[in-house]
């Protein structure tokens, strides 16, 4: 039975009590370790910058030209901090709850709870650091209501909140990196995890101007590298975000703990055509003013406008009178999927819905619509070529934008293999089944800034580890494994490119494992995927060199970790025979159709243990009990 | 839907210490809902089923944020749209039959590394000489106890906006940094945080900023024309003055 090593006591002291019980390393003794940061977004910059300051030696890695470009950078609409700043009845028990609740019971309590705590300590310090949140006219830190929330908790920069905090923290890692307290590396993207005595001791590179295979060793390994979401290949990922240094972890032992929830986002730019590269989200603080609504006939092809009120379908405030259009991602996606398939969807492709802001214009006034959102109507306009203003509406779809399963981690942050630690979306801790909006910035920080830089000298000052020189037979092997890889994905010089590949593994995933899920299909994606995969390796084609700059090659190393990561996901999507959060399986719904979950069954974080290329994963399972909240099926009546 | 066929003209230049040259490829099917860069895709497909090496290029958000993408598209920078960036920029925006010149940003500080992607580094070490506010995790005051004027805000905002993309230098005739520090510098010099380290701050960047190569500002304001995110040349003026202001105080605080 895996356990995930929670502090005994009451819920509100567990984190208290564990900071006291955990060991320290003295601040002279701090220099004669070594840490390295894999990934520069919200938890690794922040994670970095902050060993940094304790006196570690660090070593920050990051696939692209400067950390501050990281992916936490596109994240729009805000972070979420039980402040109460706005008297409304937040607090963090309420947090705690909402992100529980939100999660659909899939999640930790005391993780959680931790979660909430230290929430109201990262806008201290974001704002300490210069971050220039929205502020009220007496100079206080503005707050709004976002994604599901009934209390306005969430701090933002108007549309650009995770710029902001990322530039926060690349800030402060710069500061370390000018100290020469931590060393960055760019333009490196780790091929391998290396384990001497069976715990993390360092990561094989590949630099990615000169093709150059490197080895870098340390005391322990902090995994920062974000979300698989790609794998769908169309998501609002970045397109450089993967899933290979996690995967990687996973071929050495590290287990991957939930894969199949994949949170999909309500509020996207519709795809237009088959050579569209991603998908980009607007902020779901649109729906704060924006009603969904298709028209009530299938085949309906007036413009929006033209469409009379009483011709209209309201179906989000139909169906969820109490929460009406803010409803939580998984059940807006979900019920915009429906509509579409009763051929009731909108625009060119038919896959989408209105997000209509007549009312809202009306209400409040076209100048108060523009300071709010007007940033928003701009991207749609850049990307649609449509007009909000004129349109009073834009056309939305769901689209993959975020994945709450990840490498398995204890309450210490760390994996199975002793000295792998994991922060952020890289990991599965807290958002159960489901991430409430405004909580991804929250954890990525809570991560780096407050937890890692207490529970990793905690594994420092226990671990008894002996020197480990990049000498080591260990990584040797582990370069050896990586130079064999790079060298047969060029041999193979068949006739499909990596990018054909991804779409159509892309389109098994979003048509059979994507907003709705069933055995059968299920169990087609994972036969479609194994052929695919086989083609790959027999027919894909590679352009250029391993030792030079090849973007290609670098597509290619991570497709064929999608197919093998991919396979784990469908079998967790298959093992999963319950509804909950962003996971629904069609077998498992209420009569109205709503996502129902099985607790006596299935209450339990599934960590998958990699046995090697076509043999049967082995699931751990790691039971979820709740001590302090009531379970319920979720309602947003 | 109509489609169109464009000529190519693009930068390929093997390594930095290689000569590069303008290679011409035509680009058909060109669909106007397609992103610039989508585009370059296409044609980076087809040269890869040819045996040929594709167009590499910098890319990462495609949503105008990251600030990963930047080439000068037919001679401005992220080409003819804007406040865009090239991810952003649709083939909307050309017409069927267009010649379209692509190169990369051409500053002796930005080396070119390969094709169109460029050595942007320079960029963090002027951030590491001092484009933050020295404060260690843990050591906060209450967010709310540190009133700023929601204009103050509001204005640091604006200048923060910057994505580093490097468009302000690639367009430049000085190929000058100006903008970009006058950015950092303004954001901070306008917050009660930023106050402490405000003199040191501004003479340590644009100290780096010299000796990374950068040239002065002769103010064209071609920097502001191409940025994408729209920051205000006005944000040099501060940047000189803020330079001023602390030398001054250096002079005269010895």
């Amino acid at each position: 039975m895996l356990e995930g090593k929670f502090p005994e006591g009451p819920l509100e002291s567990k984190w208290e009590r564990h900071k006291f019980d955990m060991s320290l390393v003295a601040p002279a003794n701090r220099r004669k370790h070594s840490v390295i940061v894999v990934g520069t977004g919200l938890a690794g910059a922040s994670a970095a910058s902050t060993l940094g300051e304790l006196g570690y030696n660090v070593k920050a890695f990051t696939i692209l030209d400067s950390p501050r470009r990281s992916h936490s950078i596109a994240a729009q609409g805000g972070i979420n901090a039980a402040k109460n700043y706005k008297n409304d009845g937040d607090s963090v028990y309420r947090l705690f709850y909402d992100t529980i609740k939100g999660g659909d019971y899939r999640s930790r309590e005391a993780n959680v709870h931790r979660l909430a705590e230290v929430s109201v300590d990262i806008i201290d310090q974001c704002a300490a650091q210069g971050v220039p949140f929205a502020r009220e006219y007496g100079g206080t830190l503005s707050n709004r209501s976002f994604g599901g929330a009934q209390v306005s908790r969430t701090f933002y920069a108007r549309g650009q909140t995770g710029q902001q905090l990322l530039l926060g923290a690349y800030g402060s890692l710069m500061r370390q990196v000018d100290r020469g307290q931590v060393e960055l590396l760019t333009r490196r993207e780790m091929l391998d995890l290396v384990l001497v005595d069976g715990a993390a001791r360092g990561i094989i590179t590949r630099d990615l101007v000169t093709g150059a295979i490197e080895r870098h060793a340390a005391d322990t390994v902090l995994l920062c590298t974000g979300g698989y979401g790609n794998i769908y290949f169309l998501s609002t990922n970045a397109g450089n975000s993967n899933v290979t240094a996690a995967w990687r972890c996973a071929r050495r032992g590290a287990y991957m703990a939930n894969p199949c929830y994949v949170q999909i986002h309500p509020t996207c730019i519709p795809q237009s055509d088959e050579f569209q590269s991603k998908l980009t989200l607007m902020s779901e603080s649109l729906r704060n003013d924006g009603r969904v609504w298709v028209p009530k006939t299938a085949g309906d092809e007036r413009s929006p406008q033209q469409i009379p009120e009483d011709e209209r379908d309201y179906f989000l405030e139909r169906k969820y009178p109490s929460f009406g259009n803010l409803v939580p991602r998984d059940v807006a996606s979900r019920n915009a999927k429906s509509v579409c398939d009763e051929g009731r969807g909108v625009g060119s492709t038919g896959r989408a819905v209105y997000l209509d802001f007549s009312d809202a214009i009306d209400r409040l006034g076209a100048n108060v619509i523009a300071e709010r959102y007007g940033n928003l109507f701009q991207m749609y306009e850049r990307i649609s070529g449509d007009d909000v203003y004129v349109e009073k509406a834009m056309r939305i779809y769901p689209a993959v934008h975020y994945v709450m399963g990840g490498l398995w981690v204890d309450y210490n942050l760390m994996s199975n293999i002793p000295g792998l630690h994991v922060l952020g979306e890289a990991n599965f801790s807290d958002h159960g089944a489901n991430r409430l909006g405004a909580s991804a910035l929250m954890q990525g920080l809570a991560d780096g800034y407050f937890i890692a830089p207490y529970t990793v000298p905690h594994y420092l000052a226990n671990a008894k580890l002996e020197p480990v020189g990049t000498d080591h037979p260990a990584f040797e092997e582990a370069e050896k494994s990586v130079r064999e890889r790079v060298d047969a994905l060029l041999a193979v010089d068949g006739s499909k490119t990596v990018l054909e590949f991804h779409r159509d593994l892309g389109k098994i995933m979003w048509n059979k494992v994507g907003m709705s899920r069933n055995e059968q299909g299920l169990k087609e994606a994972l036969s479609e995927l194994r052929a695919l995969r086989d083609e790959f390796w027999r027919d894909v084609k590679v352009a250029g060199e391993a030792a030079d700059l090849n973007k290609n090659l670098e597509h290619a190393l991570r497709v064929a970790d999608y197919f093998e990561f991919g396979e784990l996901l469908i079998r967790d999507a298959l093992d999963r025979a319950e509804s909950c959060g962003g996971h629904f399986r069609e077998e498992s719904q209420t009569e109205e159709g709503e996502a129902k979950r099985k607790d006596d069954i299935y209450a339990y974080v599934a960590a998958w243990e990699y046995k090697g290329t076509d043999q049967e994963p082995e699931l751990h399972k790691e039971p979820l009990t709740f001590d302090f909240v009531e379970v319920k099926q979720r309602s947003y009546k | 839907m109509e489609t169109m066929t464009l000529k190519l003209r693009v930068w390929r230049q093997p390594s930095t210490a290689t000569d590069g040259e303008l290679v011409e490829y035509t680009a058909s099917n060109v669909s106007p809902d397609m992103s610039f860069l989508e585009l370059l895709d296409v044609v980076n497909d087809g040269l890869i089923k040819k045996g040929e090496d594709p167009v590499a290029f910098d890319s990462d958000c495609r949503e105008g944020i990251c600030g990963s993408c930047g080439m000068v598209i037919s001679g401005v920078a992220h080409g003819p749209k804007s406040a865009t960036t090239a991810c952003q920029l649709f083939m909307r925006h050309f017409n069927d039959g267009d010649t379209v010149t692509v190169e990369p940003w051409r500053a002796n500080a930005f080396p070119v590394v390969k094709d169109l992607v460029v050595d942007r580094s320079a960029f963090d070490r002027i951030q590491a000489a001092g484009g933050y506010v020295s404060v260690d995790a843990g050591g906060a005051v209450d967010a709310n106890e540190m009133l700023i004027p929601k204009g103050d805000a509001d204005a640091a905002m604006d200048a923060a906006a910057c994505i580093g993309c490097g468009a302000c230098v690639a367009s430049c005739k000085n190929a000058s940094a100006s903008l970009f520090v006058g950015a950092k510098v303004t954001q901070l010099s306008l917050m009660p945080q930023g106050q402490p380290e405000r003199d040191r701050r501004v003479l340590s960047m644009v100290e780096q900023m010299e000796a990374e190569g950068f040239g002065p500002c002769s103010n064209e304001g071609e920097c502001e024309a191409v940025c994408p995110k729209e920051i205000s040349v006005s944000h040099i003026q501060t940047l000189h003055r803020e330079y001023i202001r602390a030398s001054l105080r250096r002079i005269t605080s010895t």
